[in-house]
């Protein structure tokens, strides 16, 4: 069993590819995403709907368009112009002041401002969002400094994604990405690369029992994967600011979970699969194409059909973003995500128990 | 055309892989129509020289012409006039006996009609035009050994290099094979075969043994039992290749 | 241990691959501290059969037993006393010759110290190389390593699949010559290979082809089986004699073996002289003719035209 444990690392440490996969890729993929969404936020067109105009919507519109972040677009009339000019691709977001805006204003009601944002791009919709929020309330600050004036808050509305997923949100699915990858593709590689090699004939006649070969392959990757989700977190801390809310225990409690099913599913894999090249076509398109379409990282749940939300919950990542997603952004503990963890457990356990039974003690 | 009496001149060939010589100045002619036994033991530099023959790899230096053609300008007007099969790799196995036959022509160019006719004509001498439309996979070793010797030389080649041709071939099919070579030289197609049976050795008209990358001895098979005091080209093969240094 | 004189016993074991029946009802038994040879192409069945064996595959009728144990029912115990060469080289070549020799040393649970003694010919020949990967290593070394590797939990019984395939002369003589030495330590070893010279090396071979066993015993008795009388022919012209000979009445069959051509007839109704000047008659002038002694291969040929026929 040691041996077994020493034999996997040496593979993995002397194929220049794994090492790549392993270490490089969470570094790529961290550094890509992260650059790849705009942080900054520059000559965004806006438009505007005023049927007001008076000095205050004026004064407004001033300081958003003399801003280095947006460009003056169209002036609209009607809701349905806004929608018109969003499906054109015309602006990122739209300004929509109310009627009688100063009126109201000046006889101390609240009068709203409504930004309307395509957020079918969610980070820049967010970004977008909070910057023109920043400009409307300094406005207001610094204008009515008198505390008695009621301070207007502009009421948000975003289009196409109303959940709206939030600018970190790449890094929960990052790491559910390359924790799926790594463990699930490789450990189904290594498998399956003894399989193709002849080795796993000798390993077979030999008193090793099926638990002890699963776990032997297993257990450098649950080390290795926990690495790695590690270095994500630290690379997104410090590169990108990323915080974790919630607790760190927890998150990497949570890590170890997902990365064990992720590992069963892997060993899964191996045993319908005779040599590395299925692995990997299994390992892409039953592990990466789901994790990556219908987790939620990219393509939030809600706004999908049923079938493929019905499809998303028997996807593991997608609980386990959901899990992350509360530690890291909202800091929220196990009483908010008891279920999820209950159901990553439970699929990890059956896959142990199918990858276990299935592991065929002969050949064919 | 080539009209010299050789069908293969290698004067002075040398290989190396950075400080490794693969082949040391090997020098060795091979006339046209005849088989030429190319021995060695695993390791001693065989695959390589093949490999440079066919056109597959330039030497280091030498002085070498395969079917008249220069190995380090002419190596694609080589591969028109070669056939090649190896233990290994030889027919496609998901593919019917006719389409193996109808890629390979296709690839040498031939035209339709000559494939259908050479097809026929090879099927007719192996006897089994039934089994025309057969998977590769489904038929067994021996007949494929046999069809895919028929596909190298459906071409006419100049020279059909053969590596290894008969490992695990049951001991009639390899007879039978033997007598297929025979017949191809005949033709007055050249025949360059390596194998590790040493019977097989003394059905070539010339062997040369390599050791460690050198040609430790060419010859006929008389000449050469003869020259080492040996009643077997095993116990020449033996003697020579004992005294093999870098066995590694 | 088991306590018969039988190391294996094999009792019509059959198994098929969808129509393909690749092993049709073999029965034979292996006896303790030989070597058993299966010579016999590619094809064959060796290697199915040699998987069944190991507990690999189970067979579709037939029982097996190896030491005494089932090789079904009893696959684990089995599993232990059991060491296996797969026809491929199935070693770890991204490993070094050492740590391989850990690894299996590692998963039986086998002191290599306690066991040196039986490897320590072998691996002595790659010891120079243990910092090498497996797979920079050349054909005969990896053969040595894999044997080692096989050798190292000192199992009772050795089943080597095809071993010296595509490895040279001298090579082969060298593996052979550890074989030897092996059974001397008391190992029984069931050996399969296509090279018929080899078959005078084991001490009892069957002779496979489609699956079926042509023939069991020493190698000497199945020679001294052989039903014909042989000639060994040499001559320049060697098909066209081969064709020659064929078509003489008294002749069963001619084949050209190394620069010789062996001529099997019925024994005793012609003579060398006769088939020498038959030959002449036919314009090869020049032939040469001994009596000579059928081999392993003479006996394949015949057996496996026999059963064509």
């Amino acid at each position: 069993m040691k041996r077994f444990v020493i034999k996997e690392f040496l593979h993995i440490f002397r194929d220049t590819r794994s090492m790549i996969i392993l270490f490089g890729m969470p570094l790529v993929q961290v550094l890509l995403f992260g650059f790849a969404i705009t942080n900054e936020v520059k000559d965004v067109k806006v438009s505007v709907v005023d049927p007001a105009q008076d000095e205050v919507t004026t004064a407004i519109r001033n300081s958003l368009f003399s801003s280095a972040y947006f460009l003056k677009g169209e002036i609209l009339y009607s809701q349905n112009e806004i929608e018109e000019s969003f499906r054109k691709g015309k602006n990122k977001m739209v300004v929509v002041f109310e009627n009688d805006f100063a009126g109201k204003l000046g006889r101390g009601e609240k009068p709203s401002i409504q930004l309307i944002a395509d957020a079918s791009d969610p980070n820049t919709a967010n970004l977008v969002v909070n910057y023109a929020n920043g400009i409307i309330n300094n406005h207001f600050q610094t204008l009515y400094t008198n505390p008695g004036l009621p301070v207007v808050v502009p009421e948000v509305r975003m289009m196409y994604n109303p959940a709206l997923a939030g600018v970190y949100m790449f890094v929960p699915g990052i790491i559910t990405v390359l924790l799926m990858l790594v463990s699930a593709m490789m450990t189904s590689i290594s498998i399956a690369r003894e399989k193709e090699l002849g080795t796993m004939e000798v390993l077979l006649v030999s008193p090793l029992k099926p638990i002890q070969i699963v776990a032997g392959k297993v257990l450098p990757y649950v080390l290795l994967s926990f690495i790695n989700a590690v270095s994500i977190l630290l690379l997104s801390y410090f590169v990108f600011g990323v915080p974790v809310n919630g607790s760190v225990v927890l998150l990497l409690a949570e890590s170890i979970l997902f990365i064990v099913l992720a590992l069963s599913l892997g060993i899964l894999i191996s045993t319908v699969s005779n040599n590395q090249q299925t692995a990997m076509m299994l390992s892409m398109f039953a592990l990466m194409l789901p994790t990556i379409l219908l987790s939620g990282f990219i393509f939030p749940v809600e706004n999908m059909p049923d079938i493929l939300q019905w499809l998303s919950a028997l996807m593991p990542p997608r609980w386990f973003i959901q899990i992350i997603k509360s530690i890291m952004l909202k800091g929220t503990g196990l009483a908010y995500f008891w279920k999820e963890t209950l159901i990553l457990i439970a699929m990890t356990i059956v896959f142990i128990l199918v990858s276990v039974k299935k592991f065929k003690i002969r050949l064919a | 055309m080539n009209s010299a009496a050789y069908a293969i001149e290698a004067q002075n060939l040398v290989k190396r892989f950075g400080s490794f010589t693969a082949n040391d100045n090997l020098s060795f002619f091979v006339k046209k129509g005849e088989i030429f036994g190319f021995l060695g033991a695993n390791g001693a530099g065989k695959t390589t020289a093949i490999r440079i023959l066919c056109g597959l790899s330039k030497p280091t230096s030498g002085k070498i012409s395969v079917a008249g053609f220069n190995v380090f300008t002419q190596a694609e007007k080589i591969k028109q006039r070669i056939g090649y099969m190896s233990q290994r790799f030889s027919l496609y196995e998901d593919l019917t006996v006719a389409e193996n036959f109808r890629f390979y022509g296709g690839i040498y160019g031939m035209s339709r009609d000559q494939i259908r006719q050479k097809t026929e004509e090879m099927l007719g001498k192996l006897n089994i035009a039934e089994l025309r439309d057969t998977i590769i996979a489904s038929l067994p070793l021996g007949i494929r050994q046999k069809l895919a010797f028929s596909v190298a030389i459906m071409h006419s080649p100049e020279i059909v290099f053969l590596d290894e041709p008969t490992g695990g071939v049951d001991p009639i099919t390899r007879r039978q094979f033997w007598e297929m070579i025979y017949q191809a030289a005949a033709s007055g197609i050249t025949v360059f075969v390596t194998t590790h049976y040493m019977d097989e050795a003394e059905y070539c008209h010339r062997i040369s043994i390599m050791v460690d990358g050198r040609i430790e001895a060419l010859g006929t098979p008389a000449e050469l039992k003869a020259v080492h005091h040996a009643l077997s080209m095993n116990d020449v093969f033996i003697k020579l290749a004992r005294k093999a240094v870098n066995k590694e | 241990m088991g306590t018969s004189e039988y190391a294996i016993e094999c009792a019509s074991i059959s198994k098929s691959y969808g129509k393909v029946k690749a092993l049709q009802e073999l029965s034979f038994s292996v006896k303790k501290g030989e070597i058993f040879g299966f010579i016999g192409p590619d094809g064959a069945g060796k290697t199915t059969l040699f998987r069944i064996l190991t507990t690999l595959l189970l067979p579709d009728t037939g029982t097996a037993l190896v030491d005494g144990l089932d090789v079904v029912k009893d696959y684990k115990a089995l599993r232990r006393i059991l060491g296996y060469m797969p026809g491929r080289f199935s070693l770890y070549q991204d490993l070094t010759v050492e740590e391989n020799l850990q690894f299996f040393a590692g998963i039986f649970q086998a002191d290599i110290r306690e066991n040196y003694y039986l490897i320590r010919d072998i691996y002595e020949q790659i010891a120079p190389f243990a910092k090498r990967k497996a797979g920079k290593l050349s054909g005969g070394m990896k053969q040595k390593l894999a044997l080692s590797c096989a050798l190292i939990h000192k199992p009772v019984v050795l089943v080597l699949d095809e071993p010296t395939t595509g490895v040279d002369a001298v090579s082969r003589r060298e593996f052979w010559e550890m074989l030897i030495r092996l059974k001397n330590d008391g190992i029984t070893i069931v050996v399969a290979t296509p090279y018929m010279d080899e078959a005078t090396l084991c001490d009892r071979v069957a002779l496979i082809q489609h699956g079926r066993i042509l023939a069991t015993d020493t190698p000497q008795a199945i020679t001294n089986a052989f039903p014909w009388q042989l000639f060994e022919v040499k001559s320049t012209d060697t098909l066209n004699m081969i064709n020659l000979l064929k078509q003489h009445p008294e002749v069963h069959n001619a084949d050209m073996f190394g620069e010789t051509v062996h001529v099997s007839v019925k024994p005793g109704r012609i003579s060398a002289d006769d088939l020498f000047s038959y030959l002449q008659e036919h314009g090869h002038l020049q032939s040469e003719i001994i009596q000579g002694n059928p081999g392993i291969e003479d006996c394949f040929i015949d057996l496996m035209r026999m059963t064509n026929e």
